[in-house]
């Protein structure tokens, strides 16, 4: 900013409006989102409330879960697993979230200051971006995408899971249904309007008219794309809100309002 | 019509030095930064260094910053800034400045030329070139490009760091990268060139970090980021860091 021969203004920007109102606003959601979440992922408690079961905890890889009947229990894990079940399986959306191309740039830029704003000088004196380990990792962004699309099936099949009463029975239906379908709708969003998903569906491609599939798919998950920003506030919202929901029942803080 | 009178604050100077020089300038119904600019020729700093060519936000000439913004003062109009605001002008700050407004792009050249061309495919003459308009459509939107350099300016590894101008090529011409690789005619690759290889290796894509400003200022609203960046970046990705990739094509090429 400073360096030689450039025209010599002391002030770090000139930028008269409120830069930092959307680095600080994004900062706090992301801190408000951890607190939350890393206290329900310890908690290992209250996830469960037939039929519900918090997305935090499923699919439920340990010995240690409370079992589900016909839910998503899967103790891959067996007994020797000791500490809360959450922590096996948030691996992976939590990956999917680190290095997905919208959270990089929200975390760049609240938390890192590089850039804070645009045309904002950083405090940082030298910088290499994403040229060397760790950040070169963020290439493993389309692995964590293969990864997520698995973990949001299983999410659609506890979504489908809750179509049943308290007693298991199916062809119910109560306000936690709709929490559950609003949330997974969401994730769905999120995880194919990634930017990986659009290269691998067809962004890869030179010949869009060799491919007509794959461009008309490549034309859909673009469309996506557009809101991948909104849509990524929108699910971590709608995570939280399902993970929140479970724990209010669980500890019965209320009762789940059946419509039939 | 209505007229006032607007404060002003203009960088003046040249590569010794300079500060913000204070002036009050009339201001018409429907102007724009720049006539502001020409007023004060006119009136007050004959002076007073300025570029510009079009005023009609196409040649890429009047890019400056204005109120710590970069934009191109002939489309910026004086209606989005309060009567009362004090309008700072400063000449693009990562570069080299030449005198007032004006500053040296070279460093834009320089890159520009860095970039291999476009590779004619063997056997097709000029006039035989026949292209799907589906296949050129992503390169189109980058055609847009006016050269005004302001993504250049606001991105912040070269504009807070002047080290890395000798490796990174900047947003425009990773865009350049990006738009010939998607070229459905480019014979890059059959001449022995590597455009996704190299992107990383020589044009310094690994420095982006996908903050998105050369998108915020570009003022032919070309999404940089989202639709050359990212993309390159996945196609780096093919190219160095997917073992997947990289044993279907082992595969393909044994069985060829
Ligand atoms: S998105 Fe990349 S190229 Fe564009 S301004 Fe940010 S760091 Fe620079
Ligand atoms: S991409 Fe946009 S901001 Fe960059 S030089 Fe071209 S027109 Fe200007
Ligand atoms: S999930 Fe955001 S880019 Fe892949
Ligand atoms: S004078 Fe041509 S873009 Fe402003």
């Amino acid at each position: 900013m400073r360096s030689p021969g450039r025209a010599s203004i002391a002030a770090r920007h000139l930028r008269t409006d409120r830069w930092w109102l959307s680095p600080a606003a994004t900062a706090a959601g992301l801190l408000a989102f951890v607190a939350y979440s890393t206290w329900r992922a310890f908690a290992n408690a209250h996830y469960y409330a037939a039929p519900y079961v918090s997305p935090f905890y499923s699919p439920c890889l340990a010995d240690n879960c409370v079992p589900m009947r016909g839910g998503p229990n899967w103790a891959l894990f067996g007994s020797w697993w000791g500490l809360s079940p959450a922590l096996l399986i948030l691996v992976f959306p939590l990956g999917f979230r680190l290095t997905c191309y919208y959270y990089r740039k929200a975390y760049y830029r609240s938390f890192w200051a590089a850039p804070p704003a645009c045309a904002v000088a950083e405090p940082h004196r030298a910088y290499t971006g994403e040229t060397r380990f760790p950040l070169l990792l963020q290439n493993l962004h389309r692995y964590f995408f293969y990864a997520a699309l698995p973990v949001a099936g299983i999410l659609t099949y506890d979504t489908a899971l809750t179509f049943r009463d308290s007693h298991y029975a199916w062809g119910h239906a109560g306000l936690g249904t709709l929490v559950f379908l609003v949330n997974i709708v969401l994730i769905w969003a999120y995880t194919l309007s990634c930017h990986s998903c659009r290269h691998i569906v067809g962004g890869r491609l030179r010949h869009f008219s060799k491919h007509p599939v794959r461009y008309r798919l490549w034309t859909w998950v673009g469309r996506l794309n557009r809101r991948h920003m909104q849509l990524a506030w929108a699910s971590l919202i709608s995570v939280a809100v399902c993970d929140l929901y479970v724990y209010l029942l669980a500890t019965g803080a209320f009762d789940d309002p059946r419509f039939f | 019509m209505s007229t006032y009178q607007a404060h002003f604050r203009i960088w003046r100077g040249d590569p010794g030095g300079g500060e913000l020089t204070d002036y009050t300038v009339e201001v018409h119904d429907g102007e724009v930064v720049l006539d502001i600019v020409h007023r004060l020729q006119a009136t007050q700093a004959p002076d007073l260094a300025v570029r510009w060519n079009c005023k009609a936000g196409k040649c890429g000439s009047c890019s400056a910053e204005i109120n710590g913004r970069p934009r191109l003062m002939c489309m910026t109009r004086m209606s989005v800034f309060a009567r009362d605001e004090v309008v700072t002008v400063t000449p693009m700050r990562a570069f080299p400045v030449v005198r007032d407004l004006v500053t040296d792009v070279s460093f834009n050249y320089v890159k520009a030329r860095e970039i291999p061309a476009f590779v004619p495919p063997a056997g097709l003459g000029p006039g035989e070139y026949r292209m799907r308009q589906e296949d050129v459509d992503r390169s189109q939107e980058f055609r847009k490009c006016i050269e005004c350099f302001l993504c250049q300016d606001t991105c912040h590894v070269v504009r807070d760091h002047e080290e890395n101008k000798e490796a990174f090529a900047g947003p425009r011409f990773l865009m350049r990268v990006a738009e010939l690789d998607m070229h459905p005619l480019d014979a890059a690759e059959e001449a022995g060139l590597d455009r996704r290889r190299t992107a990383q290796e020589e044009h310094g894509l690994g420095y982006c970090n996908i903050t998105k400003c050369c998108t915020e200022v570009c003022p032919e609203s070309i999404r940089i980021t989202d639709n050359a960046l990212i993309p390159l970046k996945e196609r780096v990705v093919d190219r160095k860091y997917d073992p997947l990739v990289w044993l279907g094509k082992t595969i393909r090429r044994r069985k060829a």
